[in-house]
């Protein structure tokens, strides 16, 4: 017994001793230690008085979108006024390309419902891309997170650092482009506001943007306004529509969505039959899985009366292509997707009244308000 | 010595007490497995696109997507208390997360008999009802009666050939004719009883192979695509769909 008590005395002592000797061990860290506060940070342990709260906004959501789940918006990127002006900014402004030429808005048009109308867009250095810029809407709601054609993009953040750096788009170093955004009159109080603090760099550029970015929504065509009682639809739309919806037709809605999936995408990706030898792999480019390769993202069809040239690589001028492909252009290859049902037969040939009414009721998808919203045009 | 005297004391009285609880169960923990296999074989996402499986009529066939949805799901206590368990899943193979379902209640250990809808009965089956299903696309066209889809699966046959093809096995509501529709969902409700203890979870399997079979042997040269519309096909699919489910139980992995 007696052992046993010295030992515990011992014990004691060192751990005494240990923590006598702590105190010349690590200095507090001082910082924001508020997780609600815009510069948070998760390294600290003492807060310095340093959290800011920027100007909080709430995403309206179209009461068309009350039939799915909400948006999405990261608990690390909530939206702020501060922040989608800041972003909306940083778009338009050709400071973030390599020679100060190019913007995001350059290969990305509002009247064009933020995609490219050339099928390719051209980087500052005149290199030509492969793949037509994806339009840019609704965004928010895009839950699995997976962005650009080939799903490379795992959230909004990320994707938005990819055509700073890109070769053959913006060609810049994050480095220089935040240096420039550092070295201008206006961006460091403009960071300041939005995220509080002037020191910039490539994380807050990127949040920026895709705050503005979410801000983005396409909701009011007239398929949404006959959705929610307000807007009718001429019999060539509602036949549209049931072509679309049947699946001896159309059968567009497996990927595409439908009355009650109003994003009229699946966010997924297919191989949709364009090419019965693939040379761009697509998803199986990112996944690395063979059964992947030839696989896209399915695009919205919303705003298709603003956004040609169509599929991934722009090869279709029209609407009328689009519809020509599944009627009649279907090619075969080893990842096609089994929706493809009558590939066998080229595609599910349409009568040329089914085509024009189908082509009606997607135009009828489309939104002038969206393209022509004041709070989405150029603020420079 | 008096330690000694109190501690034997402190333990007779846990023994009695433990005496006690033999008459009160033991609450565990209830969480769901959806599984799915081709008679003795497991099937898994990993065999998206790669695996051939042979059918009843003799069809090679690769299996593309495969989605479900089940509601209802209910567990009867031998002393006949029902624990109602889910109003519905969605189960996506390629969806790890789709496939364990953590229902966060607690029931008592012991055994029972576990029922469930194949799809939604009609009471269920609401257009436009649920946001996550509106989300997942899961909707059955109006034209056909609404609501939901049971299953998606889709695939490509003869495989094993040049011409391989494709089928959509898609189950829903029944349309009679145009306007006229026909319930088609399944009440599930294997006559086994499993054993629910603290180191159990409940495993609902599908056997993908009795689509093709029992009672009727289904040609894929036949009913292929599109089925949606087709009476017959939907018919046949509530009619094999008896066998196509199992449950037990397996140890918590």
């Amino acid at each position: 017994m007696k052992l046993y008590f010295i030992a515990l005395l011992s014990l004691n002592l060192i751990l005494f001793s240990c923590s006598g000797s702590d105190d010349s061990g690590p200095q507090a860290i001082l910082g924001c230690t508020d997780s609600n506060a815009v510069n948070y940070n998760s390294n600290a342990t003492e807060s310095d008085g340093s959290c800011y709260y920027p100007t909080g906004y709430t995403l309206e959501v179209p009461q068309i979108f009350d039939l799915i789940l909400p948006p999405h918006i990261p608990t690390d990127n909530q939206l702020s006024v501060e922040g989608i002006a800041l972003g909306r900014k940083l778009f338009y402004d050709p400071i973030l390309s390599g020679d100060g030429t190019q913007a995001c808005a350059d290969c990305h048009l509002a009247e064009n419902s933020f995609t490219d109308p050339r099928q390719f867009s051209i980087g500052i250095d005149g290199s030509i891309g492969t793949r037509n810029a994806m339009p840019l809407f609704n965004v928010a709601w895009n839950l699995d997170e997976k962005f650009f054609w080939d799903g490379r993009a795992i959230s909004l953040e990320d994707q938005a650092f990819g055509p700073v750096v890109n070769p053959i788009e913006m060609n810049n170093t994050w480095p220089n482009a935040v240096a420039s955004l550092q070295a201008n009159a206006q961006y460091p109080n403009l960071f300041q506001e939005a995220f509080g603090t002037s020191t910039i760099d490539s994380t807050l550029v990127a949040k920026a943007i895709s705050q503005f970015e979410r801000t983005l929504v396409s909701a009011n065509s007239r398929f949404d306004k006959f959705s929610i009682g307000t807007g009718t639809l001429t019999p060539s739309e509602e036949n549209g529509l049931a072509i679309f919806m049947d699946e001896e037709r159309g059968d567009c809605f497996h990927c595409h969505g439908n009355p009650n999936s109003p994003l009229w995408t699946d966010n997924d990706f297919h191989n949709n039959g364009l090419d019965s030898i693939i040379t761009d792999i697509g998803l199986g480019e990112f996944t690395g899985d063979p059964n992947d390769n030839g696989k896209f993202k399915s695009p919205s069809l919303r705003n298709l009366a603003f956004s040609a040239p169509y599929m991934h690589d722009g090869r279709f001028e029209t609407i009328d292509d689009v519809i020509n492909h599944y009627s009649e252009g279907l090619n075969d290859s080893p990842t096609i997707d089994p929706l493809m049902k009558t590939v066998a037969n080229g595609g599910v040939h349409l009568t040329d009244s089914d085509k024009a009414d189908l082509k009606a009721f997607l135009l009828s998808l489309s939104d002038e308000s969206f393209i022509n919203n004041p709070d989405y045009q150029d603020p420079n | 010595m008096k330690k000694i005297v109190f501690l034997l004391a402190i333990s007779f009285a846990f023994i009695s007490c433990n005496s006690d609880d033999d008459s009160t169960p033991v609450n565990v923990d209830l969480v769901l497995n959806f599984t799915q296999n081709w008679d003795d074989t497991n099937v898994r996402s990993s065999d998206i696109d790669n695996t051939v499986y042979t059918n009843e009529m003799g069809h090679e066939l690769k299996i593309a997507r495969l989605r479900y949805l089940v509601s209802n799901i209910s567990l009867t206590h031998s002393d006949g208390t029902v624990y109602n368990v889910s109003d519905y899943n969605l189960i996506d193979l390629s969806d790890s997360s789709s496939l364990t379902y953590d229902t966060g209640m607690q029931i008592p250990a012991g055994a029972y008999t576990v029922s469930f809808v194949h799809g939604f009965n009609e009471a269920d089956n609401i257009d436009a009802e649920y946001t996550d299903l509106n989300t997942a696309g899961w909707n059955w066209p109006k034209m056909l009666g609404g609501g939901y889809h049971f299953m998606q699966f889709d695939g490509m046959y003869d495989v094993n050939t040049a011409t391989s093809m494709p089928f959509n096995y898609h189950n829903g509501t029944a349309r009679v004719s145009p306007g006229v529709f026909e319930q088609n969902f399944a009440n599930i409700a294997p006559q086994n009883t499993i054993n629910i203890s603290a180191t159990s979870v409940v495993e609902i399997q599908m056997n993908i192979s009795e689509w093709f079979k029992n009672p009727y042997t289904w040609d894929l040269d036949v009913y292929n695509t599109p089925l949606m519309p087709n009476y017959d096909a939907q018919k046949l699919m509530q009619d094999n769909v008896a066998t196509v489910y199992s449950v037990t139980t397996n140890l918590i992995p």
